[in-house]
């Protein structure tokens, strides 16, 4: 600590297997508290942009999937702007919330998310980044959040010059990182925790 | 007047934080990460973050006492008041900032699909409750004192009594979940979750302080939690020339 007024962030402790209590009450069967739980709707009829959907599971290093942890996700409208006071660039979509949270089921590990594909924000330096939605990943044996991007692999032009992606070494796992389509009109996007495809984690 | 957002945020203190591999915490061994993480710095996506108002919190939501309670009835359990300060590694209030907590009943059972405690539920206690702090970054809830539970860590496993927390700055970059633990708690350096914090000073920040002044006699206990989220690598300028 190089500044005497500096204090530590106070320390992370993981969520817990039950953080959907206090997360996810109505999800967890937690009725009757919360009218809704929080961040349950990003989009609605009149949000502008391309309808997008991102599903997928998370993978322990058995490779089995982690049933009880939550992902927040926060991202940038259709236009690339935030709903964020420290967006100085324009007013962002109203209609769109920009944060949301999600689970990974129970039974089979899967989580779904119902987005718009965001716009380009920029990096620090003015270069535009590609598409992408920040990740916050949560759960029983992970002590301190997980951060990490879902880019999409069907932006090529936009990702090849991204300076995130850009700074990825060794380049093949840059892959970890792009949501590919299923086929379907979706994107899949599985994280791996660890392991030979383990997904690059961010110390932002 | 013109703000510097573009400095970012003070990198995270690794060496303050939990590693990720903790193995005394076993569900640490297969879900930590072997990679180094690699290191940015924050972009806008990382320095905004969402805003809550007052709209998204219910009457009710700060009482964990009531808000799952049957009309006249409440929760079992030692009433218990929890308040503190949310500021930023500068000292700055955080203000308006979301705080969502969870916790076990007063016989440590959580009101859960996969919980298996043989302890029983108490059917006007939900476990679930979140606030926001005041414009002077205070807050507090009321709630009843959760009891230290069994888990299936090692062969005789017990957690302290504890609350989670959740807490939202202004910035994604600073979103953090913790747990806050009780003065005195003697389970609290037997705990793997606990040491997974490698420093004795940082997991003492984490330990709530008996606050007789708060406390509303002939009523509840108050317990004093302070708490401190990531701050700017460089704190606003002011009067600095536009176009800088
Ligand atoms: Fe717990």
């Amino acid at each position: 600590m190089t500044d005497d007024d500096t204090r530590h962030e106070s320390p992370s402790q993981t969520a817990g297997p039950y953080v959907h209590i206090g997360c996810l009450p109505n999800w967890s069967g937690i009725a009757g508290v919360y009218a809704e739980d929080p961040g349950s709707r990003l989009i609605n009829a009149d949000t502008r942009g391309e309808r997008v959907s991102v599903a997928g599971r998370i993978f322990d290093g058995d490779g089995a999937p982690v049933l009880d942890a939550v992902i927040e996700v926060w991202q940038a409208d259709a236009a690339g702007l935030y709903p964020s006071p420290v967006e100085t660039r324009g007013a962002a979509d109203p209609n769109f919330a920009g944060w949301g949270r999600i689970a990974t089921a129970f039974d089979s590990g899967e989580f779904r998310l119902d987005t718009i594909r965001p716009g380009r924000v920029p990096y620090p330096d003015g270069r535009p980044q590609a598409p992408h939605i920040n990740c916050w990943i949560v759960a029983r044996g992970i002590n301190v959040g997980l951060q990490t991007r879902v880019y999409f692999a069907d932006e090529a032009d936009a990702n090849a010059e991204d300076p995130v992606l850009s700074s990825i070494k060794p380049r093949a796992r840059l892959d970890t990182l792009l949501a590919q389509p299923d086929g379907e009109g979706g994107f899949r996007f599985d994280i791996y925790l660890q392991g030979e495809r383990e997904t690059v984690f961010f110390d932002i | 007047m013109s703000s510097d957002q573009s400095s970012g945020y003070l990198p995270r203190d690794r060496a303050w934080q939990p590693p990720a591999l903790a193995p005394d915490y076993k569900s640490s061994r297969l879900r930590s990460p072997r990679q180094p993480l690699l290191i940015l710095p924050t972009t806008l996506s990382e320095e905004s973050g969402p805003v809550f108002g007052h709209d998204v919190i219910g009457p009710h939501d700060d009482d964990l006492i009531h808000n799952c309670a049957a009309d006249g009835r409440s929760a079992l359990g030692p009433r218990i008041l929890v308040h503190g300060h949310l500021r930023d590694q500068s000292g700055r209030a955080v203000p308006n900032a979301l705080i969502e907590v969870w916790q076990a009943n007063a016989a440590g059972r959580y009101r859960h699909p996969n919980e298996t405690y043989i302890a029983p539920l108490d059917p006007n206690f939900g476990g679930c409750g979140r606030c926001l702090t005041d414009g002077d970054g205070y807050y507090r809830f009321l709630s009843i004192q959760p009891a230290p539970y069994p888990w299936p860590n090692g062969p005789n496993s017990w957690r302290p009594a504890h609350i989670h927390f959740s807490l939202f700055g202004e910035a994604f970059a600073q979103r953090l979940i913790t747990q806050m633990y009780f003065e005195g708690d003697p389970l609290i350096p037997l705990c793997p979750i606990v040491n997974a914090i490698p420093r004795e000073d940082a997991i003492d920040t984490l330990i709530a302080r008996l606050d007789m002044d708060a406390a509303l006699p002939m009523d509840m206990l108050a317990w004093r939690f302070d708490l401190t989220l990531r701050g700017r690598a460089q704190t606003y300028f002011e009067n600095r020339p536009e176009g800088l």
